[in-house]
């Protein structure tokens, strides 16, 4: 068995809410966003884990806990098999030429006064890889690995002079230059065209057998997963409701809200009618969640008991965990 | 007007935005008809004149975009060639529109109930605003909010929410045709579901004519009658929805289709189309698509594709051009 390169143990995020100043002389309960709630999950070496979930369902924030640029309020983060959640600032430094990362959007993620060849090679100069001509070498290899061609003609363009496509191109050619073994990337193609989609999925397949990588594939879209994710982890208001092998999933997703998820992703085919009706309203505030089971006010199988306890994630077979007593039953 | 007649007739609509480099010709003779109490699917990449047609349809355009050329007849009637005071008389009363962020949409200093009052006493002067109120919790209710929601502000709603709201204030005068642009963008799957589920319901309560521009074949595919597929400012494609998914025609159609994912097929491996969009300020000669074009003819890099009509659907391709 493969060991896990990246393993989370009850990481947990409560962003203080800021309060006015009154309401500080006042009152003294504190509030909390709580954006990711004790969430567990390891990914093996050369595994794509998809971490689904809608907005504010805390898949950004385990993402960013991940790479320590946030710093958690509890829970570990392990890198082959270290802890790397007392690491110093220096430490964490040398760590990020290992771990890198893809945003989503890669007009924001890159300078406009950097050139591209620049951009791609800053890594190498910050992690002390290469610099000069090596660092130029390097750097246009990579642009030609990624599909940036011809290397050398646009590595003095600037972002503004390339397209979409191209700039996500160049996004992931930075984060792939310094030879990382683990990628966090983040809804990496939610702001491209259905033509470039496809192109960027299908190249960070590529690179992945290529480099031997290990992704955290960050998404709302379940349907993207299919392509590029072997294991998937269902993200509901912090918590992960579900998470196993993605064809298990698929198959037969065992919670209720992982099986309206997947109900609700659009389907181009006029013929499909959905199954299950949509439920009522939306994910609720992450600072008031409901109580016990915080899918329970939406939920069809809701049962009195959903109300009370926090479930826990329970195992029903083929490395497929659930967290929900009523359908794991 | 009787169902199946013509509602909206574009013909042969340009529409151009001088900027500081040149030209973009955003729109380059579109014809399109639309027929009363049909769901028409827009789609197309970003750039492609999806959203550009949309706004120009209620002479929305911002400056310096303006129609350069053709006709839009609402029932007969040419909003190209409209005055001011006609527009206004046509604009939410006639044809609503809706937007894809409701947040830019709505004024955060306006409670619900004021946007409400302000949409229907524009209209309809002689109202009262208790009047307004009243109709307005009637249209609430049939968009399933509960009406002392009205009170709200903006701010106080979810996502999914505020485009309910949008759609009922497009409603309120209760117009034929709604332009809808991109309404689920901004919103997640399980919200964009509801919300298309609301508009098929609402379609038959007010008897609409719907334009649904998307960038997303999912999600026109249950809800159009039929979708006409733009590229690089032009039609590539209008068919009815099942044959246009079961057999597309053009090379464009074709590659899109192909590059979406779909949960429910067992397709290893999605389709790439090399290339990217056109460059609108100077488009590539001939068909417009022709670069990118797995088919690409001598004729394609020399001339526009005429229209060809085939099993149903109109294309503007070479392919399909009947030979002498």
């Amino acid at each position: 068995m493969t060991e896990d390169l990246i393993r989370v143990e009850n990481l947990t995020m409560h962003f203080p809410l800021q309060k006015g100043f009154m309401a500080n002389l006042f009152t003294r309960e504190k509030k909390f966003v709580r954006a990711v709630d004790g969430v567990s999950f390891a990914i093996r070496k050369g595994e794509v884990l998809g971490l689904v979930g809608e907005s504010g369902s805390g898949k950004t924030t385990t993402g960013r806990l991940i790479l320590r640029l946030l710093k958690q309020t509890s829970g570990e983060v392990f890198y082959r098999s270290k802890s790397i959640t007392a690491y110093s600032s220096g430490e964490m430094e040398c760590l990020r030429e290992k771990m890198q990362v893809i945003f989503q959007d890669p007009y924001a993620s890159l300078s406009p006064r950097m050139s591209i060849g620049d951009a791609i090679s800053h890594p190498l100069r910050i992690h002390g890889v290469a610099d000069g001509t090596k660092a130029r070498e390097l750097t246009l290899a990579m642009m030609e690995k990624v599909g940036l061609s011809p290397a050398s003609f646009l590595y003095r363009k600037y972002p503004h002079q390339v397209s979409g496509g191209q700039r996500q191109r160049v996004v992931i050619a930075r984060a792939l230059v310094t030879n990382p073994d683990f990628v966090v990337a983040d809804e990496p193609i939610a702001m491209a065209d259905v033509s470039v989609r496809s192109m960027i999925l299908e190249l960070m397949v590529k690179l992945k057998e290529e480099f031997d990588l290990t992704y955290l594939f960050i998404t709302h879209d379940l349907a993207t997963c299919k392509y590029i994710c072997d294991h998937l982890a269902i993200m509901y208001l912090g918590k992960i409701v579900e998470i196993g092998p993605l064809q298990e999933i698929f198959r037969n997703p065992v919670h209720p809200y992982t099986a309206t998820l997947l109900d609700a992703v659009p389907v181009p085919d006029p013929k499909f009618r959905r199954t299950h009706p949509m439920p009522k309203g939306e994910i609720p505030s992450p600072i008031n969640p409901p109580s016990g089971c915080s899918f329970h006010p939406r939920c069809a199988y809701a049962e009195p008991a959903c109300s009370l306890t926090v479930p826990e994630l329970v195992d029903v077979g083929m490395e497929h965990r659930v967290a929900c007593p009523v359908k794991a039953r | 007007m009787n169902p199946g007649d013509t509602i909206l007739s574009i013909q042969d609509l340009h529409v151009e935005f001088p900027i500081n480099i040149g030209t973009v010709r955003a729109v380059q003779g579109v014809s399109l008809e639309l027929k009363m109490g049909e769901v028409m699917g827009l789609v197309g990449e970003s750039g492609c004149g999806k959203s550009t047609l949309g706004f120009s349809i209620l002479r929305l355009l911002r400056p310096p975009g303006r129609i350069s050329g053709g006709k839009i007849l609402y029932r007969d009637r040419d909003i190209a060639a409209m005055d001011r005071r006609e527009l206004l008389a046509l604009r939410g009363s006639k044809i609503a529109m809706i937007f894809q962020d409701p947040l830019t949409s709505l004024n955060p200093l306006y409670s619900i109930g004021d946007h409400f009052v302000e949409t229907l006493k524009t209209h309809e002067k002689g109202l009262g605003r208790k009047d307004a109120l009243v109709l307005a919790e009637r249209m609430l209710e049939s968009l399933g909010i509960a009406k002392d929601r009205l009170h709200e502000y903006p701010h106080q709603m979810s996502g999914g929410m505020r485009q309910r709201i949008m759609i009922g204030l497009a409603l309120i005068m209760n117009p034929d045709l709604l332009i809808a642009d991109e309404p689920t963008t901004a919103l997640d799957v399980i919200v964009e579901a509801q919300f298309l589920d609301l508009l098929n319901d609402l379609k038959n309560r007010f008897n609409l004519t719907i334009i649904l521009i998307t960038h997303n074949l999912g999600n026109v595919a249950q809800l159009a009658d039929r979708i006409t597929v733009m590229y690089g400012g032009a039609i590539a494609e209008v068919a009815p929805a099942g044959s246009l998914f079961h057999d597309p025609l053009h090379p464009y159609t074709r590659g899109l289709l192909a590059s979406i994912p779909n949960i429910r097929l067992d397709q290893p491996k999605l389709m790439t189309m090399p290339g990217s969009p056109p460059d609108l300020v100077d488009p590539p000669a001939g068909c417009v698509f022709h670069p990118r074009c797995p088919h690409t003819m001598d004729i394609c890099r020399k001339e526009r594709p005429p229209i060809a009509a085939r099993n149903g659907h109109l294309v503007n391709c070479w392919l399909y051009k009947e030979r002498p």
